[in-house]
């Protein structure tokens, strides 16, 4: 079994559904919760809320401040260019250059960090209902345990309207 | 709720599921402009730069005048989005893709004018500091080096500014068609479901954009500013032209935001969702902002007149009453003048309004580029060399298909891509505000998520 979930018409029941869980013993790290918009008035929404992506964007740039001055360095000693009188390595017009691409290297680092821990490219268990896109919330238990998927099917059904599904 | 959103999904999606016959005929008239372009840059490049008016010692022509111009439009978009979305305006959620297209495009089009510019533009990538049997470097004390690194950057971080927030919409397009569509748009939404941890990262990393983008977009127009002010030449060497530049950009692309917003509004049918509230805000901007330009232009004028100087005051001159003064006062006139009378009064901020005033700035701001790039340099220093520019048919085929190129290109994206953020739209969703008394209408569009 892939996964065991339910499909819920607004943020309110499922958050009754990801409550029943808990209850039931089934960890956050455990739940998944997918809609087709952030729902930040919800508790739920900060499941699996952390992220590094400000320490990777801010080591990107550190990157590419140190690439880009290491390139305008060994460029301008490498071909002597005396221009009006300015030293060789001119650091003036050199920091428009380092900037963009401490700048750029930022850009790049949060972008590719957030493409390998999303779980973007993968190819991983369709653990999807398209049903989301019609603004559908879906709750679950991704590729559970026996324990897990027991607590499943006990949890996620809140109302009679509100059928179980697997994957 | 849901039946909001289905609705919401159903008239954003409209135009991409549904092909009208403007949209053919937008595509064949404003593609035939860009072919005459693109014939007309060709013809340019076997014959020779000689075929535009430029000439000694006036080298800079509507070349030049167009890649400002362009960079500046260029402005609208990122920036204001990434400010925007920095402080949570929940108004922007309509406006922000509109506006960052309007960015990567313009930016496109402004980065070929140097290109184009350089005579021989196969050699483009001198430019690019890569090891060469050449064995030379760039020298990174030229401001078109300078020019290269920055126009790079804010292309490259703008359209990942604008593709990341596109990666749910084609999730939504792919879990909403079928067949080959289908296909396609599952290729581009890169596996996206939508859990909680994905919207996380992505909203992060939006709030990363935006802080990285912004100083970017404003060095951007103050390394533009610097190709100029730069080189001892009167009327351009000042310490007043990066931040007059950069004001001035921001200036220009409001007002192509706004016209953008308009054509979208009517020929998409987004009334519902680019609301007479958005274009008051945004002509509010464009108001301050037309402010701020006259007292840039006050200032460097003042100063220039009142230092006297007499290598500047033969520019001075021929803008004020001299050959170039029918375009200065047209300028004043669309930059200033009728855009502080329209938008200042409540009755005439209307949505008609601002795009009239949005034309006359966007047409303004296009002349102040060309009295900033030519006159200074029609009369520089020794009389002996004072000389006048008169741009040939090649130039303006070229001005015109650029501008022909925007819509082309805008209508095409438009075509393929929601052009309002459908989630972004889910996330803030709140009743349409001409349903809602004033007062309420004014408390949810400011700054709290009701």
């Amino acid at each position: 079994m892939k996964g065991v979930y339910a499909l819920y018409p607004d943020g309110a029941s499922a958050q009754r559904a990801v409550d029943n869980l808990r209850r039931e013993g089934v960890t956050d790290s455990e739940i998944t919760v997918i809609s087709s918009a952030p729902m930040e008035d919800f508790e739920f929404s900060h499941i699996g809320g952390k992220n590094r992506l400000w320490y990777v964007a801010s080591l990107g740039g550190a990157i590419g401040l140190i690439l880009s001055t290491s390139l305008v360095v060994f460029m301008e000693r490498d071909w002597a260019v005396n221009t009006g009188g300015m030293p060789i390595v001119a650091w003036w017009p050199n920091l428009i250059v380092m900037f963009e691409m401490t700048m750029l290297g930022g850009i790049f680092a949060t972008v590719g960090t957030l493409i390998a821990t999303s779980g973007l490219l993968r190819r991983r268990p369709p653990f999807y209902d398209p049903a989301v896109s019609d603004g559908m919330i879906m709750v679950g238990v991704e590729a559970p345990s026996a324990q897990a998927a027991t607590a499943a099917e006990r949890a996620l059904p809140i109302s009679p309207e509100i059928t179980l599904k697997t994957i | 709720m849901r039946a909001t959103e289905n609705t919401m999904a159903a008239d954003l999606l409209h135009p991409l599921l549904n092909t009208s016959w403007r949209f053919y005929a937008l595509v064949i008239a404003f593609g035939s402009v860009v072919a005459s372009g693109l014939a007309a840059v060709s013809f340019q490049a076997y014959y020779g730069i000689g075929v535009w008016g430029i000439h000694n010692p006036i080298y800079w022509g509507f070349g030049i005048t167009n890649f400002i111009f362009w960079i500046g439009i260029s402005h609208a978009g990122t920036l204001i989005s990434a400010i925007l979305r920095l402080v949570d305006a929940q108004w922007r959620r309509p406006v922000t893709r509109c506006a960052e297209v309007i960015t990567a495009f313009a930016l496109m089009i402004g980065a070929m004018f140097p290109i184009i510019h350089l005579g021989r533009p196969w050699l483009f990538f001198w430019l690019v500091p890569y090891p060469t049997e050449r064995l030379i470097w760039p020298n990174f004390r030229s401001p078109l080096v300078w020019d290269f690194f920055a126009i790079s950057t804010y292309l490259t971080g703008s359209l990942l500014f604008l593709s990341l927030p596109m990666i749910p919409d084609f999730a939504l397009v792919r879990d909403k068609t079928t067949g080959l569509r289908s296909k396609v748009y599952g290729l581009l939404a890169l596996g996206w479901r939508g859990t909680t941890s994905q919207w996380h990262r992505l909203e992060t990393a939006m709030q990363i954009m935006a802080v990285a983008i912004i100083p970017v977009a404003v060095s951007v127009h103050t390394i533009v500013s610097f190709d100029l002010s730069m080189a001892p030449t009167p009327g351009w060497h000042s310490t007043i032209f990066a931040p007059y530049f950069v004001a001035g950009a921001i200036f220009s692309g409001i007002a192509g935001l706004i016209l953008a917003m308009a054509f979208l509004r009517k020929f998409l049918h987004l009334e519902k969702y680019l609301h007479p509230i958005h274009f008051e805000n945004l002509g509010k901007l464009l108001l301050t902002m037309s402010l701020l330009w006259g007292y840039f232009v006050f200032s460097e004028r003042l100063v220039v007149w009142y230092g006297n100087d007499a290598a500047e005051m033969p520019v001075f001159w021929a803008t004020q009453r001299g050959l170039y003064a029918p375009l200065f006062w047209t300028m004043v006139t669309c930059n200033f003048v009728f855009p502080v009378i329209v938008l200042s009064i409540k009755k005439t901020r209307t949505i008609l309004g601002c795009a009239l005033a949005s034309c006359t700035v966007v047409l303004g701001m296009w002349l102040e580029r060309f009295l900033i790039v030519v006159p200074p340099l029609s009369r520089k220093y020794l009389p002996y060399t004072y000389s006048s520019y008169w741009p040939t048919p090649v130039e303006f085929t070229i001005l015109a298909a650029s501008g022909a190129a925007m819509v082309l290109l805008y209508t095409l994206f438009s075509k393929f891509v929601p052009i309002i953020a459908i989630w972004e739209m889910k996330a803030g969703e709140h009743p349409s505000p001409e349903l809602e008394p004033v007062a309420q209408q004014e408390r949810r569009l400011g700054e709290t998520h009701a």
